[in-house]
């Protein structure tokens, strides 16, 4: 009964003064808010990058050239001889390397009947480049290694590309032309989606030899996709690489390899720590802004607290004892918290819906309910302070106060 | 006669000081002891009495006033309230002692702000704790009681000074006090409104209810059984004007006794 009194007391107290209620709530909410959307932005980065990893492939290693520029021996670059060196290696003495795939891109414009469009890249490799690289084919096939061996000129594309060229067509078993030879389309690929830095649907791949006879010509690779048989494994692998690479460039030096590999996997997983502590930094700073409008609430209590002394004053005078008072105040702050939580809630919820420079939040349902009860903690705290000191008045100075 | 019944009121030599060593204010003091001390003001008061104390500004009215409600403590003396010594009080089981044997009538009305007059003389019976229904019944009586049956929803600022003040007795009497306490309940309103609250307090005294009334004029101290002056912190002149069991003189005359 008194509990709903007091309430009732809090409600009215607070609608008094509506303006006021309202932008301390304001605080509130945006502190709330923030701190849910904030987390929510920084956790979508670390998803993406967690994305980003998955869609790079498992257990991929990248070979590639690294022709230093000014040094006095030219580097070799890396050839369809290097990528076979290996080859046979795995079949052989190399159980940790799982598949090798030679790799050319470039780039060229693509046309189907009078569409021109210009894809992300245009790849020439084997097939076990999917595998490794870990693109799957939604509808139609993959390219074999008789379509390799024969150099057909076949294509399997993203999903981005067949959209710009082919919209609402199926586009396996049409030809495009890219730079003057004609692709028959044999595959589409599965949708992977943009990882924010460039999108791996816009894409044509096609049979090594067939891209090198139309564009690059018969040179060098631009890399060599290794795939290691498993995660434990990668470590091995790469020193296998080392090592045959060593061998076919006929280097003695291992510091002065001309060739570098890289694992993706491990770059990626060390930008997830960094998104991390992103996160970390973000919410710091929305908590920071939490910590505002608790402080706000604090100010507007005690201003209430002084603007109210005479009615506190009655209020004790009609029989009204300590924790009564006590409990309308907090029960002011409270419900200012309470509702200004619930709506930065809201707002944080919301926001989440809008992709922030290119990252789409992801709420944490954990941030969520941690803001709330922060909030309301945070309501009764800084109200408890005003609240005393309401409480604490002596029914004849605050009778008298004017 | 009620000469068995103890009285409502006791105070015992009590004195109200402010400030220390030569700075000292003696709001309350009686008469001089031979050496120049205070020896402290004491009075009885009847139940059923109705108790005018009058005083130039600075006489010590409204601190006796504030002692007698339980809102301030004596500096020293002792004070039995329904023979309850409220000196052994504690912060807690004042707030209770003011909820349940006192009924506070202000100058200034001191109603709370955007409340109706309902929720108004509700307040003390709230803070009592009695139910919701029950509140409402005897709230809904004190209105009527008071002639303001009609305005119960009404707030505050819709509400004349008179009226004001009607609903402040109201509030006062719903609790059903051992003491209705006004602090120059007349002090801010007309002649008119004046008479009216007036002759509210006169028949809740009539009908028994004890009532210590502080005023400055004599026109509304003519109201009373009992005047009490205080000069400088003492009680100077202690007039009985009607008897306690009879009906406060401006009823009297009415009724033509």
């Amino acid at each position: 009964m008194i509990a709903w009194q007091m309430l009732r007391f809090a409600v009215g107290g607070l609608a008094a003064n509506k303006v006021r209620s309202a932008l301390t709530m304001l605080g509130v909410l945006i502190g709330v808010a923030s701190v849910i959307l904030l987390l929510a932005v920084g956790n979508g980065s670390s998803v993406a990058v967690k994305n980003s990893i998955t869609a790079l492939g498992t257990n991929s290693l990248t070979v590639s050239s690294s022709a230093l520029r000014g040094s006095a021996t030219a580097a070799k670059k890396l050839t369809v001889d290097d990528a076979k060196a290996l080859a046979t290696a795995a079949a052989s003495d190399s159980p940790a390397i799982k598949s090798v795939a030679p790799v050319v891109t470039t780039t060229g414009t693509a046309l189907y009947g009078n569409i021109s469009y210009q894809p992300g890249s245009i790849v020439g490799t084997y097939p076990a480049y999917f595998e490794t690289s870990n693109q799957k084919v939604a509808h139609g096939d993959y390219f074999s290694g008789d379509d390799v061996l024969n150099a057909r000129k076949v294509a399997v594309i993203g999903s981005t590309t067949a959209k710009q060229l082919f919209d609402t067509e199926d586009p396996v078993g049409k030809s495009i032309t890219i730079g003057g030879t004609p692709f028959t389309v044999v595959g589409v690929l599965q949708t992977k989606g943009a990882t924010g830095f460039n999108d791996p649907d816009d894409v044509v791949i096609a049979p090594l030899p067939t891209v090198q006879n139309a564009f690059t010509g018969f040179g060098s690779l631009n890399q060599i996709l290794v795939q290691a048989s498993s995660a434990e494994t990668t470590a091995e692998a790469q020193s296998d690489i080392t090592r045959i690479l060593m061998g076919t460039h006929a280097i003695q030096d291992a510091t002065k390899v001309d060739f570098r590999i890289s694992n993706q996997t491990s770059l990626l997983t060390a930008r997830e720590s960094t998104t991390k502590t992103f996160t970390v930094l973000l919410g710091a700073v929305a908590a920071i802004s939490l910590l505002v409008g608790g402080i706000g609430i604090t100010n507007i209590m005690l201003v209430t607290v002084t603007e109210r002394t005479k009615e506190i004053g009655i209020r004790k005078a009609l029989g009204a004892p300590r924790r009564v008072i006590l409990g309308q105040f907090l029960a002011e702050s409270t419900l200012l918290s309470v509702v200004g939580a619930g709506l930065g809630v809201l707002a944080g919820i919301v926001g989440s819906h809008f992709s922030i420079v290119g990252i789409k939040p992801v709420v944490i349902p954990e941030s969520v309910l941690g803001a709330f009860a922060i909030a309301v903690a945070i309501g009764l705290f800084f109200g408890s302070y005003p609240a005393n000191r309401a409480a604490s008045l002596r029914p004849i100075d605050a009778l008298r106060h004017e | 006669m009620a000469a068995g019944k103890p009285p409502v009121i006791q105070i015992r030599r009590v004195t109200k000081s402010y400030g220390h060593g030569d700075a000292t204010v003696h709001a309350l003091r009686g008469p001089s002891a031979p050496d120049g001390s205070p020896l402290g003001v004491s009075l009885d008061i009847e139940e059923g009495d109705f108790v005018a104390v009058m005083g130039s500004s600075g006489s010590g009215k409204s601190t006796l006033m504030n002692i007698l409600g339980c809102l301030d403590v004596p500096t020293a003396g002792r004070y039995l309230l329904d023979g309850i010594d409220v000196g052994h009080l504690d912060e807690g089981q004042l707030s209770l002692v003011r909820n349940r044997k006192i009924g506070f009538v202000f100058q200034s009305f001191n109603l709370v702000p955007r409340t109706t007059a309902l929720a108004q003389v509700e307040l003390p019976l709230a803070y009592a704790g009695v139910r919701a229904a029950e509140r409402r019944r005897r709230a809904l009586a004190a209105l009527s009681l008071v002639g303001l049956g009609e305005r119960a929803g009404h707030k505050p600022n819709q509400l004349s000074g008179g009226q004001q003040q009607r609903v402040a007795v109201a509030r006062a009497l719903v609790t059903s006090p051992a003491m209705l306490l006004a602090d120059e309940p007349t002090g801010n309103l007309d002649s008119h409104s004046t008479e009216e609250v007036l002759g509210i307090i006169d028949r809740l005294n009539a009908s028994g209810r004890t009532v210590v009334m502080i005023t400055h004029e004599d026109e509304v101290a003519r109201h009373a059984k009992r005047v009490i002056r205080l000069v400088d912190g003492a009680i100077i002149s202690d007039v009985r004007q009607a008897e306690v069991d009879g009906p406060p003189p401006a009823l009297a005359v009415e009724v033509g006794v």
